[in-house]
């Protein structure tokens, strides 16, 4: 009898050892289909590749992390649907996502009321962060990046006078534009014309057209990759030569597979360079290219190193209590953060916030400036 | 710079023009507002890469096999969708909520297909540089558009008026019931039509593949609105119409950029078409429209 006993009791121990060596749900929604799937591709590759080092490391504390990952289409509607799913049905520790600053400012409401974590990896629109306490984000903000750019093309080009294109119907080109405004504007620079687009177009002949009138020195374009690929193209076919400066839509592949060599000379902010030969970075493309055997961009080395932050915060935390404590002991734990990836030395900033409402944390880091020579982005020296 | 923007207006409103020709032609004969084009559109597109792409062929006969397909493809959905519902003598929405249907089908296999990825046609397909004229510019691309919508144009014109065929397809737009009875063969010429729409509208989508490098599954949607707005103007189902509404559209987009604002671009130019429309309710040549209500 008190043998049976035993067993039984040894029996439990081992099921609920088995039970709390659970695995840590974490959402991921991300546009995988839809114009904006490019990013959402990698971005999830990016987490697949560092939660399955993770668990290949024997997991967090002995804790397996375990991706639900979910497609938002890149549409706000969708993202609102998988945040709902996530958070309240698959009943997720965090999530990850969405892909565009659009999305997150329809979506990221919806983890803020549920007192969960959403950590963004592409959001760079401002103001994301202003929704509420739990929002973080490890992309860091045009407002950044671009006036590091600009600063830099001026003295590189020696810029007189600038033209200016973005497409106006969208929240990340709109809010590149912003801030591309703020900075030609701190450094006096005047600004000739400035035109816009909305999406779905593909001829801007007309735009640039009136930009050839005015006679630039450069052309500043907050545009989405492709986009900026065809108006860099149809800037050649006009006769024009100007470099462009671009925001981190230019960041992809795709800009030289549609431009080719024609976006030569156009200069580029990024958190990220395949060419920053840190040990963490050169790890990171090594890793990828052996599991995709395609190269990293930009959005997947933000996605990688943003599970690697989460796991460091997770590291310091005891999970198990409740959903709700869980939750709330990840997004105490997530701040103090200090994290050297892919994309260089990291820290979490509290952001300052609007009219007295409680924020959430944008990303503290360098900006890379890069420049385009035959048909790569390379590091500006 | 004028002259620029004026070169810019014709090679953009060739563009409008050459998409709403296949649009307007399944209006004017089928009764049917075939917003399944804008997927025919794109597919011709992607057929004429994949064959220029997988099995290197020259431009040319890429785009012949392509108008086929597409034509092909336009039949299909005549075949499966529209003729169900003309043999159940379905109300007049019913195939324009089909052809939604349609078109909705298609984006998303080609996007499961092929990824969302925008594409482009590979370099040196076509000459890239464009000829310059002192400080004009413009492409052989862009003058190739025009003439071939011009010429298309031209052709179905002289189709539709001085030959059997079309005095038959006219019979048609007029009453299909009629034209049964005094023995045209309706059916198979609406497969024909079909073809015909089809075929324009996957030259159109090659041409356009070709001149903004910008292929993707997405790319029928925004020419469609405008194609609608193209064949409003120009009066239903009339093929002058789709030609002088195509050109207006892209005179008032590309003026309005130039001297208003590119703000306000959308704006000026639909506040233009809404206009016109007030003065002239059945478009500038619509003269069907009003004989079919």
């Amino acid at each position: 009898m008190k043998t049976t006993i035993k067993y039984l009791v040894a029996a439990v121990a081992t099921l609920s050892l088995n039970a709390y060596a659970a695995d840590i749900k974490i959402g991921v929604a991300e546009a995988l289909t839809g114009p904006a799937a490019k990013y959402g591709v990698s971005i999830k590759n990016g987490f697949t590749l560092a939660s399955e080092e993770i668990n290949a490391k024997g997991g967090v504390n002995g804790n397996k992390i375990s991706l639900v990952i979910e497609d938002e289409q890149g549409k706000k509607e969708e993202a609102i649907n998988v945040f709902k799913k996530l958070i309240f049905q698959d009943k997720v520790l965090m999530v990850f996502g969405p892909t565009l600053s659009n999305s997150a400012f329809a979506a990221d409401p919806i983890a803020v009321a549920a007192k969960t974590v959403v950590f963004g990896t592409s959001n760079t629109a401002s103001g994301l962060t202003d929704i509420g306490p739990y929002v973080f984000r490890n992309s860091v903000m045009e407002a950044d990046v671009l006036p590091v750019v600009v600063k830099r093309a001026i003295s590189e080009y020696k810029l007189k006078k600038v033209a200016v294109i973005y497409g106006n119907d969208d929240a990340f080109t709109k809010s590149g534009y912003d801030e591309f405004k703020k900075a030609l504007e701190a450094n006096k620079m005047p600004v000739t014309t400035t035109v816009t687009y909305a999406k779905g177009d593909v001829d801007f002949k007309a735009q640039l057209t009136k930009i050839k009138e005015t006679n630039p020195d450069a052309i500043i374009c907050s545009c989405l990759a492709e986009e900026a690929a065809n108006i860099i193209l149809q800037t050649r076919t006009l006769g024009m030569s100007q470099p462009f400066v671009g925001g981190n839509g230019f960041n992809s592949p795709k800009l030289f597979e549609i431009s080719k060599h024609a976006a030569d000379g156009t200069l580029m902010g990024s958190p990220w360079s395949a060419e920053n030969a840190t040990p963490a970075n050169k790890a990171f493309i090594a890793a990828y290219k052996a599991k995709f055997n395609a190269d990293p961009d930009q959005f997947a080395a933000q996605a990688y190193d943003a599970m690697n932050i989460v796991a460091t915060a997770l590291k310091k935390v005891t999970l198990g209590a409740s959903l709700e404590a869980d939750r709330q002991a990840l997004f105490q734990a997530l701040p103090k953060v200090q994290h050297a990836g892919a994309t260089g030395k990291f820290t979490f900033v509290k952001a300052a916030g609007k009219d007295g409402k409680e924020a959430g944390y944008d990303a503290k880091q360098d900006a890379i400036v890069n420049i385009a020579r035959n048909g790569k982005f390379v590091l500006l020296k | 710079m004028f002259s620029q923007q004026l070169i810019n207006a014709v090679s953009l409103g060739s563009v409008y023009a050459l998409f709403a020709l296949g649009f307007t032609l399944i209006f004017g004969v089928l009764g049917v507002i075939n917003l399944a084009h804008g997927a025919v559109f794109m597919l011709g597109s992607y057929i004429a890469l994949l064959l220029v792409e997988q099995f290197s062929l020259p431009i040319l006969p890429a785009l012949l096999l392509a108008m086929v397909v597409s034509g092909l493809f336009a039949v299909l959905i005549d075949l499966l969708v529209l003729r169900p519902l003309r043999a159940r003598n379905a109300p007049h929405l019913a195939p324009m909520i089909a052809t939604i249907g349609v078109a909705i089908l298609v984006t998303n296999i080609m996007q499961g297909l092929l990824g969302a990825e925008v594409k482009r046609f590979p370099v040196g397909t076509l000459p890239d540089e464009s000829l310059g004229f002192g400080d004009l510019h413009i492409t052989a691309l862009q003058i190739g558009i025009v003439v071939i919508s011009l010429l298309l144009m031209a052709g179905l014109w002289v189709m539709m008026k001085r030959t059997q065929l079309g005095r038959s397809l006219r019979a048609i737009a007029e009453s299909p019931k009629a034209a049964a009875l005094l023995g045209i063969p309706v059916e198979s010429l609406f497969y024909f039509t079909s073809f015909l729409a089809g075929a324009l509208g996957g030259a159109a989508g090659v041409l356009v593949g070709l001149s903004f490098n910008a292929i993707s599954p997405f790319m029928g949607q925004p020419m469609l609105h405008k194609g609608i707005a193209v064949i409003i103007l120009g009066g239903m189902g009339d093929i002058r119409g789709a030609l002088i509404g195509g050109i207006f559209l892209g005179f008032a987009e590309v003026f309005s950029v130039a001297y208003i604002s590119s703000d306000f671009r959308d704006a000026v130019a639909f506040g233009f078409l809404f206009l016109i429309l007030l003065i002239k309710p059945s478009g500038l040549f619509g003269k069907i429209l009003e004989r079919k209500a």
